[in-house]
């Protein structure tokens, strides 16, 4: 009960800032809005027990990317109204239609993962270390190893596509 | 009912007043050095020896006019002293200053708390503080703040790399991240990680100094180039709150590398069993007796050495710092490993 009533708060607080970011104005209150959701949906992973993914929540999300996307909001000129950055070709009807599908694609998964049991997750007890962070780990070098090296091959492509980008004449 | 909430309670009240106290009197501190070291006397007249000059400032500081600039981003311009300074207070939770005491007939812990993920919460808390300096100077509406946050933003983000590589290898000689495990290991292992990591522990503490914005990398705070730097718009109580943020994220380096580097609350030499009558001090008191070593040096490096020039700070960082911690960080691992 006390759970069910921390996540609807939890919810409805992430909810009501993600929609503050997309709806604000002014560039920088959105990505405070940001922070602040980010914030909240790191408390929803203590919630769930999850204190590693938590803290990493934090420290990546909320104190590592919106700090640089500060860092770039800070650097280009805001001073104009946004009416001035109206795009003639914009495609505000496609725009709808896109947001519409992905709406629905998250309702059709979410409606399929209610429907049908979740997979078996790998028991706790099954694992040779016991808390958190040592699972999380565990889990990473075993199980989800492939995944795992995949994601860090990709961050390693966009590292290197960046320095290629901002150095043209390396 | 009291085990789970009136000693939490007297706890956080007592570790965070005994902050707020430290602070002010840091100051102090911080003036007296500095005098000294410039051979000057320092605040003399609010007390004897000027001991009462901290209350002073800061009943100044309270009845100080608060200005808010003209066009100034207001509600960002009230939040970030806020942003600054909540996340320099709340990591005290899980800083250890001794492991247990008995008072009254019951054990009492000596830390707030104590998670699995101790340093981890550490880390990214200090980084949520980068907001308030940024925001500041954003929301000033005024251009040195403005460039000072860029600086500083710049600064903390190329730092937080380095030192966070070297709590890496801490972790990794611990097989922790939780704080109180980080001591235990070191008092297992039979000595001070600063022995061996020696490496570790002096890019930690040229990190700290980047961190937390003190010279010679003061940059955000550059009178000369920035006329006071991200703060120059705020007056009175904001103005002190960061200070006090500054201040008390000083305090928490040094308990972090005390905690880390030079074994927490054990004695020295924590593995002689002939020193084993310096048992008889409260282990509390090394703690603090250690932290104060760091931020004594903290103020004697400001009263040292120059400030850097900003591409020398970013050199140092990027192409000097960053690379030796990422070494050091694999040869620790690969003597780990082959240490079994």
């Amino acid at each position: 009960m006390g759970d069910a009533i921390a996540f609807y708060t939890l919810a409805a607080f992430i909810l009501g800032f993600a929609i503050l970011v997309i709806s604000t104005r002014d560039t920088v209150h959105s990505i405070l809005f940001l922070v602040l959701d980010f914030l909240f949906v790191a408390a929803l992973y203590v919630l769930l027990g999850a204190e590693f993914v938590a803290v990493i929540q934090v420290l990546v999300y909320a104190g590592g990317i919106v700090v640089l996307y500060l860092f770039v909001v800070m650097l280009v000129n805001l001073k104009r109204p946004p009416e001035v950055y109206q795009d003639p070709n914009r495609r505000t009807r496609m725009g709808y239609a896109l947001a519409g599908a992905v709406l629905v694609e998250l309702a059709a998964i979410a409606t399929w993962g209610y429907v049908t049991p979740p997979p078996p997750a790998a028991a706790p007890s099954a694992m040779p270390v016991t808390g958190n962070t040592e699972q999380v780990g565990w889990l990473l070098y075993t199980s989800y190893l492939i995944p795992f090296e995949v994601a860090s091959m990709l961050l390693l492509v966009a590292m290197i596509g960046a320095i290629v980008l901002a150095k043209r004449e390396l | 009912m009291v085990d789970n909430f009136v000693i939490p309670l007297l706890q956080i009240v007592i570790v965070l007043n005994a902050t707020l106290v430290g602070v002010t009197y840091m100051v102090l501190l911080e003036r007296k050095v500095i005098a000294w070291a410039q051979s000057r006397l320092g605040p003399m007249r609010v007390g004897p020896y000027g001991i009462l000059q901290p209350i002073a400032d800061v009943i100044k500081l309270m009845i100080k006019e608060d200005i808010t600039p003209a066009r100034a981003d207001r509600w960002v311009f009230t939040a970030a002293p806020i942003i600054a300074v909540v996340p320099a207070f709340i990591v005290y939770a899980v800083i250890p200053f001794g492991e247990t005491a008995h008072l009254f007939g019951r054990t009492i812990t000596l830390y707030i708390t104590d998670i699995n993920v101790g340093l981890l919460y550490i880390v990214s808390v200090a980084s949520v503080g980068v907001y308030g300096i940024i925001l500041a100077g954003y929301s000033s509406n005024s251009k040195y703040p403005l460039l000072a946050s860029l600086r500083a933003s710049a600064q903390l983000i190329s730092y937080e790399v380095a030192v966070t590589l070297t709590l890496v290898s801490v972790i990794l000689m611990a097989g922790s991240l939780s704080m109180v495990s980080i001591v235990h290991a070191q008092r297992d292992a039979g000595f001070w990680f600063a022995f061996v990591q020696p490496i570790a522990f002096g890019i930690f503490l040229v990190g700290g100094l980047a961190e937390t914005n003190r010279a010679p990398f003061d940059l955000p705070e550059a009178e000369q180039e920035l006329t006071g730097g991200f703060h120059t718009e705020y007056s009175g109580m904001r103005f002190a709150l960061f200070f006090l943020a500054e201040y008390a994220n000083m305090i928490v380096v040094s308990s972090v590398a005390t905690t880390l580097f030079l074994g927490g609350w054990l004695r020295p030499f924590p593995n002689v069993a002939a020193l084993a009558f310096l048992d008889v001090i409260p282990d509390w008191t090394w703690f603090l007796a250690k932290s104060f070593v760091f931020l004594y040096v903290f103020i004697w490096v400001r009263a040292t050495l120059p400030r850097y020039r900003y591409d020398q700070l970013m050199r140092l960082g990027w192409k000097f710092l960053i690379p030796l911690a990422i070494v050091n960080l694999v040869v620790t691992g690969f003597v780990k490993v082959l240490a079994g």
